[in-house]
């Protein structure tokens, strides 16, 4: 009977051991899902660039550049 | 193809409001949403700093990754955009963003929670461009008009900064450079600093 409670004993301190072996990693990877809604187009698609992506693309440029008044003004 | 940012220059916003009212204008607001707010620090005290803050379309969007119906999406021009029609109004986009971006009108007799609203960098949404549906969701398609958006256009003194990310990057050193101060772009690390998506961590490698 000792002999078996010694038995037990041990094997529970040596669950009790080996459980800390067992850890995961608990850092959080984000995972992007995958959109579920409707399909949207490119901005330069309808009116008034009619799928002139040259065009739009130097339209955005202007307004850009627009804001650095350094440029505006010459310094 | 350009990446949109947008940059706050602390040392010249003025506090003004004026790119929360352009936006609210812009796409007809309602009352208690707000796409676009100033937010100043130390106020009253020298040397307070106002910063306009609104949805920064980051890199690595929280938002989308924590979104439970995915209803979020980036475009090709780095604009993070959703899906009205898909969104239950959960609330996790708002507690997962660093920048307090999405908002949720509230209505009815009980406060109920509508859909989430944000900033769309003047992009619109999925709808047809240009159409009634896009500008009741989403507010006005101002980049299919190959314009800006309308805040940074607004802006008096130039502080907020919107466009292609490289084009505001150089227009901003030239300022520091010129002024010799003021080189800190608040949010800008958060919202930029990551990568697209997030690597897996390595086997092994520290937390």
């Amino acid at each position: 009977m000792r002999t078996f409670s010694a038995i037990v004993i041990t094997a529970l301190f040596a669950a009790a051991g080996l459980a800390g072996c067992g850890e995961k990693p608990n850092v959080t990877v984000y995972k992007q899902g995958k959109y579920q809604g409707k399909p949207d187009n490119v901005p330069w698609q309808g009116a008034p660039f009619n799928n002139n992506q040259v065009e739009w693309e130097k339209a955005i440029k202007a307004r850009n550049n627009g804001q650095n008044e350094y440029l505006r003004v010459g310094s | 193809m350009a990446r949109m940012k947008f940059l706050c220059d602390a040392e010249r916003c003025i506090e003004c409001n004026g790119c929360v009212t352009a936006c609210k204008q812009e796409h007809e607001i309602p009352w208690g949403v707000n796409r676009r707010r100033v937010v100043t620090l130390n106020d009253g005290l020298p040397g307070e700093k106002s910063v306009s803050v609104a949805c920064m379309h980051c890199s690595d969007a929280p938002c989308m990754a924590v979104c439970p119906v995915d209803c979020f999406y980036k475009t090709s021009e780095g604009v993070v955009l959703h899906d009205k029609d898909l969104c239950i109004g959960c609330g996790y986009c708002f507690y997962a963003c660093p920048f307090g971006a999405p908002q949720f009108p509230q209505d009815g007799a009980f406060g109920l929670r509508g859909k989430m609203d944000k900033c769309t960098f003047c992009a619109g949404g999925p709808e047809a461009d240009h159409s009634a549906a896009e500008f009741k969701k989403y507010g006005r398609n101002r980049l299919a008009e190959g314009k800006l958006p309308a805040c940074a256009e607004m802006c008096s003194t130039k502080a907020l900064l919107g466009g292609d990310g490289d084009v505001v990057a150089d227009i901003f050193r030239t300022r520091v450079l010129t002024r010799g101060r003021g080189s800190e772009v608040w949010g800008w690390g958060t919202a930029y600093g990551k990568p697209e998506t997030q690597r897996p961590p390595q086997p092994g490698a520290k937390s």
